[in-house]
């Protein structure tokens, strides 16, 4: 017990308590969150996750504003309840451009994450709206003021190389075309080539069918993005995880 | 004035030697059983992370004895009740359609499978009785838009209506009369009132008559001459009392202005051709079928 009688030493010496607590932490850290950057199965390779288009990010922005996460989970747990309901379980290569991921953990409403295409535009306009006019058993309070917020996308460049130094593959041509492929995404009758060759399968629509961009246009956008990305005829899943 | 320290009177109880400012410390024992539920989570944690994963090393964490799996869990379930309930599915899709109903161990199995179906994929829209709203069809009545025999339902269900995602999607696309000036302001009165008329409510008789032209020219290559609709293009009855969006002036002089363009995703890729036969016929069965 020769080295454990010298404890004094470091109860009596402040900063040698404190570099040693340090060490012992470190240790805690290294072990479980360091293999998570060098583990290749912690986000699986999959087909189809691409960066969110500039209005999806800015739908994004707003959803977070707006605190949805607060009553909408966005992680399909594997679980047969859950998979019958919502459909695939969530991967975490879904959410690796998400910054911050918007998992949550509290279910009033039901899970987001795959709720893109499960719904018509119509839907999602007259639902934010007013949840009670299509889902009377709906608690979700009234969002209609999101379409009279118009608005314009003045730092989405800035937006954009903002999750580009965290880490989402935007590249400068992205960036660039930011401020055309934000205007771009509400106008079907435009040209949107470029948006879907830059973001593949990017949905193309007059969201809120009102002229203007709005952060209706925004939000709806992105909840129809929602869990549609990774192309899961070609995907197997690794059972052993 | 001081008085003289306590001091300890437990001579039983040995101290740790240690001495702050003249404080000692006392070398109490930690009570037994607290002790040993402590050595007993120690062991519990040791034996979990061998049995379950939990070690990361270079390559990959370690598997555990037990070969622990979510993924082959849920997999397993849903492979469980998949075999259960094979036979049946296998038999409602080799059926004909049109034989579902006719079959009672088909039909009592579409009843709650298809009832199951709709309250999770179909209610949000068309309301958990089915009774629709706004701008989503009313599936209780007898007014169908596309058919409402088991097979138009069918490939409504399966396909869906004006969306992107399925090449044979229903589609027809109403002119935005007003929107796109292909009617004046003033025709556009004009047809409301006619619109109002044929459906059996309070018109301006005069209006009306100007607008049973301009519904001639404009609308009754869809709607038909007598307003009864078309359903390979799912244009509405107008004769009825029966509402999408709404009889009173305003609606439909939005409608006529604006038009329409309800979308129903297609449901091949959510479901299984089981679910969707299921579904039709629960959906055929709820009173409006034909």
């Amino acid at each position: 017990m020769g080295l454990l009688d010298k404890h004094g030493v470091i109860e009596k010496n402040a900063t040698l308590l404190l570099i040693f607590s340090f060490l012992v932490v470190t240790v805690g850290g290294i072990v479980e969150i360091a293999p998570l950057f060098y583990l290749e199965n912690t986000i699986e390779k999959v087909e189809g996750m691409r960066p969110y288009t500039p209005l999806e990010l800015t739908g994004r922005d707003v959803y977070v504003r707006e605190g949805c996460y607060l009553c909408h989970s966005q992680m399909i747990r594997p679980m047969r309840d859950e998979v019958e309901r919502y459909g695939h379980y969530s991967l975490a290569a879904e959410s690796m451009y998400d910054h911050p991921f918007q998992w949550g953990s509290k279910r009033t409403g039901p899970d987001l994450a795959r709720v893109g295409g499960r719904y018509s535009d119509a839907w999602h306009i007259d639902h934010l709206t007013d949840p009670q006019s299509v889902v009377k058993e709906s608690v979700m309070p009234k969002y209609g003021f999101l379409m009279n917020r118009m608005i314009e996308p003045t730092f989405i460049e800035d937006r954009l190389k903002t999750d580009a130094l965290v880490g989402v593959p935007y590249t400068s041509e992205m960036i660039e075309a930011a401020k055309a492929d934000f205007a771009a995404q509400i106008d079907p009758d435009g040209d949107y080539e470029g948006l879907q060759a830059r973001y593949p399968k990017a949905n193309v629509s007059n969201f809120d069918g009102k002229p203007g961009i709005s952060e209706m246009d925004a939000l709806v956008s992105y909840l129809q993005v929602l869990g549609t990305m990774v192309d899961f005829s070609t995907f197997e899943p690794v059972a052993s995880r | 004035m001081s008085k003289k320290p306590v001091k300890a009177t437990k001579k039983e109880v040995e101290t740790t030697g240690h001495s702050w400012d003249g404080i000692e410390e006392f070398n109490n024992p930690l009570p037994r059983w607290w002790l040993w539920t402590f050595y007993v989570c120690i062991a519990w944690a040791v034996a979990y992370s061998v049995a379950y994963p939990a070690w990361p090393l270079i390559n990959g964490a370690t598997p555990g004895l037990l070969g622990a799996s979510t993924r082959a869990d849920v997999a397993a379930e849903l492979k469980r009740y998949a075999d259960a309930n094979g036979p049946i599915q296998a038999k409602l899709v080799a059926a004909d359609l049109t034989q579902i109903s006719a079959d009672p161990e088909l039909a009592g199995f579409s009843a709650n499978a298809g009832k199951a179906v709709f309250n999770t994929w179909c209610a949000q829209c068309h309301g958990s009785g089915a009774a629709g709203n706004k701008g989503f069809p009313n599936l209780l009545d007898n007014d169908w838009l596309w058919g409402g025999d088991i097979e138009a339902i069918h490939t409504t269900i399966t396909h869906g209506v004006r969306n992107t995602t399925d090449e044979d999607a229903r589609f027809s696309q109403m002119p935005a009369f007003g929107k796109d000036e292909l009617l004046e302001p003033a025709q556009i009165e004009q047809v409301v009132q006619y619109v109002r008329q044929i459906s059996g409510q309070e018109a301006d008789a005069d209006l009306a008559t100007e607008g049973a032209v301009v519904f001639a020219d404009n609308c009754a290559a869809c709607h038909a001459e007598d307003g009864t609709g078309d359903r390979a293009q799912g244009a509405p009855n107008l004769t009825d009392a029966i509402w999408l969006y709404g009889g009173d002036v305003a609606t439909l002089t939005e409608t006529v202005t604006n038009a329409r363009f309800g979308v129903m995703p297609n449901w091949n890729e959510r479901l299984t051709e089981a679910d969707i036969r299921a579904v039709a016929t629960y959906v055929h069965g709820l009173g409006g079928g034909e």
